[in-house]
């Protein structure tokens, strides 16, 4: 047997029940039995949870008392408990990279149907580890400084919050949001559920806050074209869009609004969801954060033909006397350096187009409702008067729940706001119309503090609740009572009758999409999504913020459907874990990076083009490539390409790697 | 481009007009149609009550058959359209019971079964073989004025048919538009029209029949187009009764879409099968004059 | 006054095996995706005229409810249009499953002796089997003589005009290779 890097190696296996999660599936005992009787195996033992207090203390005792050298537990992935083995490893007396884990749950026992053939697996596992456990070498981490600044990207409610709170423990922050102003999707709600507050009385103070802040720096009608580097020390480049307004010259007075060559507002206002209409040079909404006009320049007489009489930038200048307009502003990058990331890019609506018998698109009074939200607010288009496209007043209104949700055609998901902002619409619309409402939904979700409640006060305040899902919107009318009107078509699935309902008006209650360009970001970041699209937590319940790249934390709806509580809950929780990582000071890097023996180096320089992370330099004295610790990310590109086979990685050696190959195939 | 012909059972009965005017329109566009030698009936929605395994061999003997052609199988009744199409599907991606089918073919002498052989529906290959722009700049009558319900019916764009939306198709319309007819939008476009129950059910067939013909007069159209035998028959021959039962006049001439596309491509008029009709059709033509 | 009727269903009148036996079926086992939205019953055409909605079929039939199902004229007023199958959200194949229920109650003897659909559904099938092709004069012929008389005649004057059109030829066509046909299939097992 060969005796890997010169002592002897005296190996300990360590086996875990996992509760049932393995013991279920995988014959423990066999295994431990299969191992005991490994070359160089010394002990194997197994326990119930290794995890544990005792189970840690088992391996710290035998690393003493029989003077082991290697240690190898077999248990769940090392996502989760590799970093606690190997500080068992360490307090035993050993270096904790002489520890190797050996995942027999995800790999093994959740995904093998017959306990046979998953014992069979495990075992061969756990001898691949055995033989490769030789081959382990003593190694030193790294410590590399922290920078304690943090980039937030996306200024919804969840990006706010997180900056605020990272700016009043004292941290600078650099925030970044692709829209005009800050405020996200809340800034179009008119009331939150359940309480009914006002959604801009209770937001609006916070984007002030975030507006007057010394400590953070807003960066609007911006995005984020690269992200380099590693935990503690990533370099962002920061897009800044031009709006044609020279942003600190701007007081946001209107003037230039109200002197544009069109008197009245002629194009759909993205902020009104196209409801409302606005002129080419526009303040988006009222309170928006930062109060400057910006210039649009699809629309803009300006830009098409450069024969406007440019009456907007004139009065800046002759009435206002700024002279904030500038027709030739142009993009510009800005690079910062922060320590650590949060993601809080937020969600889209489901496009209700794609459900052509829904009608939306076709029927002008079918509306998504996030319409609706513009519809009722009273700095909405309509000042907050329900009235549809034709002028009239609704008088009776069907809200169709779980439109894009919960439906394998489209979004198998449930999108978790639905419930509640549809009875909330119901709600309003009743109270401000008189309209008979009904909600149609399958399931009426509303496991929330206040929410069953908010439910019940909706039935008492008699708007109808018909379970079934609807197959159509329609204007193929049969009674007189239709004649004119939209019908509903579905089965009342608690009567066991299909019924038609006759409405003015139909609110879609659209689900929540991952945004269009979130593969996008997530391939920037280099962090992983569901299959369905959302940013995936590092661990669902323990982890619920971080990804799997350390310093990159998620919050609100980029990582899946939430409501406002949850979301700002979520953003507190990723600033608090920011700043747990600023307030360390210093991070410790794995060393599994690449490592180039002087020796051997021709000097060929393949590998320095080849390195995705630039992290490899040429030292010209010596002719040689030099790797730099900091930056190699221990992607194994360089050693694989290296003419010369100068170049090893560190835990993955070609002898540990031929090691375990050998060892599993020897089952 | 060639096309192996499947007529099925309706289009030598029911649906003689349907017959006679497809040929004219691929005559008409110089694409040659061979019949299918020996079809037999494609084991639609009836037998699949009974058997579902013996329906799948009846329409893979057919499909055995047209293997010793090339080119596509046109299918123009929906029912026999969808259900070849299904058992091509199954024997193209179901392993299991492919083997099965296919040696129960091979007990029977036929022996060769081309798997790339496509089913398609004579609206899918006029739309998207021959291409609307074809069409247009083929158009010797150009239908203007004339207004159009277009009726897809349900099966024809049904699961695994893929050649259109299955709720709210577009094909048929865009073809309309392109022989200059005004097409009407509505959204009883597969609504079924109760054809394979006026002959069991026939108050509930009849009502089905109403409903369609109700909505295709109340939207001011001067006729509906059919893309099926049985939805045409239907609606044709049934609309006295759903007249005579709801108390409405219709007289509303029911066309096949082969029809207005042959009359288009300029070919005669006592060729499409006009004088099969129970609800006179020439008006229709004449109107167009 | 009517009957008071007692609807109470003990575990033991209802048939597992018969739910099993959808499952196993193809297609069957999205039955078990359902979440009873009843877009299914929503969007048929016809679940107006049905003694159970579809939704309430599918609900049954998981549920082992043998008796009830296959005894209801809703399996054969299902026109086989597919419009719920297309529409559902659980991707459940509803229409296929409608069709493994018409199998089973025909096999079973358990269709509603009097309802035409399944009478019509033998004898096409009958008829196919013995020419290959459908003659539709006939087989609703045979279907009617078989249930009501009565009907046959008062459909008489329809089937004049239709036959004056030359749309409902009398002559019997087969196809020529009958024999292959009647062996083909008799290799697979097909109901009545």
């Amino acid at each position: 047997m060969k005796q890997g890097n010169g002592t002897v190696p005296r190996i300990g296996v360590y086996v875990c029940h996992c509760g049932t999660n393995i013991a279920g599936n995988v014959d423990v005992k066999a295994v431990v039995d299969f191992a005991s009787k490994l070359p160089g195996v010394v002990v194997a033992r197994e326990y119930k949870y290794m995890c544990s207090d005792p189970g840690q203390s088992l391996i710290k005792n035998d690393i003493r008392e029989k003077n082991l050298n290697r240690v190898i537990v077999a248990s769940c992935s090392p996502h989760l408990h590799e970093h606690t083995f190997r500080h068992a490893t360490l307090e035993g007396g050993q270096n904790p990279y002489l520890f190797h884990m050996v995942n027999i749950r995800e790999q093994v026992s959740w995904v093998t149907e017959d306990k046979m053939s998953a014992t069979e697996k495990a075992k061969a596992l756990v001898e691949a580890a055995v033989y490769r456990v030789r081959y382990h070498e003593a190694l030193e981490t790294k410590e590399v400084p922290v920078n304690p600044d943090v980039l937030i990207i996306g200024g919804g409610i969840a990006g706010i919050t997180a900056a605020l709170t990272l700016a009043n423990a004292g941290k600078k922050v650099y925030l970044v949001e692709r829209d005009y102003s800050i405020g996200g999707h809340m800034a179009k709600f008119d009331k939150t559920f359940p309480t009914l507050d006002c959604a801009s009385c209770i937001l609006t103070p916070k984007m002030t806050a975030v507006k007057d802040h010394p400590n953070i720096h807003l960066f609007t009608y911006s995005e984020i074209l690269e992200i380099d580097g590693y935990v503690g020390n990533f370099t962002a480049r920061i897009l800044k869009k031009p709006r044609y307004v020279i942003e600190d010259r701007c007081i946001g007075c209107y003037v230039c609004v109200e002197h544009c060559v069109y008197k009245t507002p002629k194009f759909p206002s993205e902020f009104d969801e196209g409801l409302g209409l606005r002129k080419p040079v526009f303040i988006p909404f009222p309170q928006a954060v930062p109060l400057i006009a910006a210039i649009d320049p699809e629309t803009c007489i300006e830009f098409k033909s450069h024969r406007c009489k440019k009456t907007c930038q004139e009065a800046c200048r002759d009435l206002v006397g700024r002279d904030a307009i500038d027709f030739t502003q142009r993009e510009e990058v800005v690079e910062v350096q922060v320590g650590a990331i949060i993601v809080a890019t937020g969600f889209k609506t489901f496009d209700a187009r794609r459900i052509p018998e829904y009608g939306y698109g076709r029927y002008p009074n079918v509306y998504t409702s996030l319409e609706i939200e513009r519809l009722v607010n009273s700095s909405g288009p309509t000042g907050g008067e329900i009235v549809m496209r034709d002028g009239r007043k609704p008088r009776r209104v069907g809200i169709i729940h779980c439109v894009g949700s919960r439906d394998r055609n489209f979004n198998p998901w449930c999108s978790r706001v639905c419930c509640m902002y549809s009875l909330k619409l119901a709600h309003l619309v009743r109270e401000r119309t008189g309209a008979e409402v009904y909600n149609f939904y399958i399931d009426i979700r509303t496991p929330g503090k206040g929410y069953e409640e908010f439910y019940e006060k909706l039935m008492q305040e008699g708007v109808h609740f018909i379970r079934g899902k609807v197959a159509e919107v329609t204007d193929w009318t049969i009674t007189p009572e239709e004649t004119g009107k939209l019908v509903i078509r579905v089965e009342d699935s608690l009567v066991g009758v299909v019924r038609r309902i006759p409405v003015d008006m139909v609110i879609l209650s659209v689900g929540l999409e991952p945004r269009d360009d979130a593969e996008e970001v997530r391939r920037q970041l280099n962090i992983s999504c569901s299959s369905e699209g959302w940013f995936l937590e590092r661990h669902p319940k323990l982890a619920p913020v971080s990804t799997f790249t350390d310093g990159i934390f998620i919050a609100g709806a980029c990582q899946g459907p939430k409501d406002i509580p949850d979301t700002v809950a979520q953003a507190g929780a990723a600033a608090a874990e920011a700043l747990a990582l600023i307030d360390r000071g210093s991070v410790e890097l794995e060393p599994n990076i690449a490592v180039i023996d002087e020796q051997k180096c021709s000097g060929c320089h393949v590998c320095i083009a080849l390195c995705p992370y630039s992290a490899i330099a040429f030292n010209e004295e010596k002719n040689v490539a030099v790797i730099n610790e900091a930056l190699c990310k221990g992607c194994g590109v360089c050693v694989g390409t290296c003419p010369s086979k100068a170049i090893t990685q560190q835990l993955f050696t070609d002898e540990e790697l031929l090691a375990e190959i050998e060892g599993v195939l020897l089952v | 481009m060639a096309y192996v012909y499947y007529p099925g059972c309706s289009l030598k009965g029911t649906g003689v007009s349907y017959e006679k005017s497809l040929l004219a329109t691929f005559k008409r566009l110089n694409i040659p149609l061979q019949e299918l030698d020996d079809w037999n009936c494609c084991g639609a929605t009836s037998y699949m009550s009974i058997s579902e395994e013996q329906a799948l061999l009846l329409s893979a003997r057919n499909l055995a058959l047209a293997s010793e052609n090339d080119g596509d199988i046109i299918a123009p009744c929906s029912a026999c359209y969808m259900i070849l199409n299904r058992t091509a599907n199954i024997l193209r991606d179901d392993r299991t019971l492919r083997q099965k089918i296919v040696e129960k073919l091979k007990n029977v002498g036929l022996e060769h079964l081309n798997l790339s052989v496509r089913v398609r529906h004579p609206l899918d290959v006029l739309v998207n073989d021959v291409g609307l722009d074809t069409i247009r700049s083929a158009v010797v009558n150009k239908l203007t004025g004339l207004r159009v319900f277009p009726y897809y019916g349900c099966l024809i764009v049904r699961p695994g048919n893929g050649f259109d939306h299955p709720t709210y198709p577009t094909s048929l319309d865009r073809l309309l538009e392109a022989l200059g007819c005004e097409v009407i939008d509505h959204p009883l476009k597969t609504r079924c029209c109760g054809g394979s129950l006026t002959g069991t059910l026939e108050e509930v067939g009849v009502r089905l029949v109403y409903i369609l013909l109700k909505e295709a007069k109340k939207r001011g159209a001067h006729t509906l187009a059919t893309l099926c035998a049985l939805c045409q028959f239907n609606l044709d021959v049934y609309q006295e009764k759903a007249a005579r039962k709801y108390n409405e006049a219709f007289d509303f001439p029911i066309l096949f879409f082969t029809q207005l596309v042959a009359f288009a491509l300029g070919a005669n008029p006592r060729d499409i099968g006009l004088e099969h009709h129970f609800v006179p059709a020439e008006q229709v033509f004449e109107m167009v004059r | 006054m009517e009957a008071i009727q007692r609807t109470v269903k003990y575990e033991a009148d209802l048939s597992p095996q018969f739910s099993e036996e959808i499952r196993h079926l193809p297609g069957g086992e999205t039955l078990w995706h359902c979440i009873q939205c009843g877009l299914c019953s929503a969007s048929c055409p016809l679940s107006i005229y049905m003694d159970y909605t579809p939704r309430r079929i599918m609900a049954m039939t998981r549920e082992g409810f043998k008796e009830e199902v296959l005894q209801s004229k809703t399996i054969w007023l299902c026109a086989s249009c597919y419009a719920c199958t297309v529409f559902c959200p659980q991707q459940v194949e509803i229409t296929h499953i409608m069709y493994h229920l018409k199998q089973m109650a025909i096999r079973e003897k358990r269709y509603p002796r009097n309802f035409p659909i399944p009478v019509l559904a033998r004898e096409f099938s009958t008829w196919v089997r013995n020419h290959g092709r459908v003659s539709e004069f006939w087989v609703v012929f045979r279907t009617w003589r078989k249930i009501a008389i009565g009907r046959l005649l008062r459909m008489i004057p329809q089937g004049l005009k239709l036959m004056r059109l030359r749309r409902l030829p009398i002559s019997v066509h087969s196809i020529r290779q009958r024999r292959q046909l009647k062996k083909l299939l008799a290799q697979m097992n097909g109901g009545a």
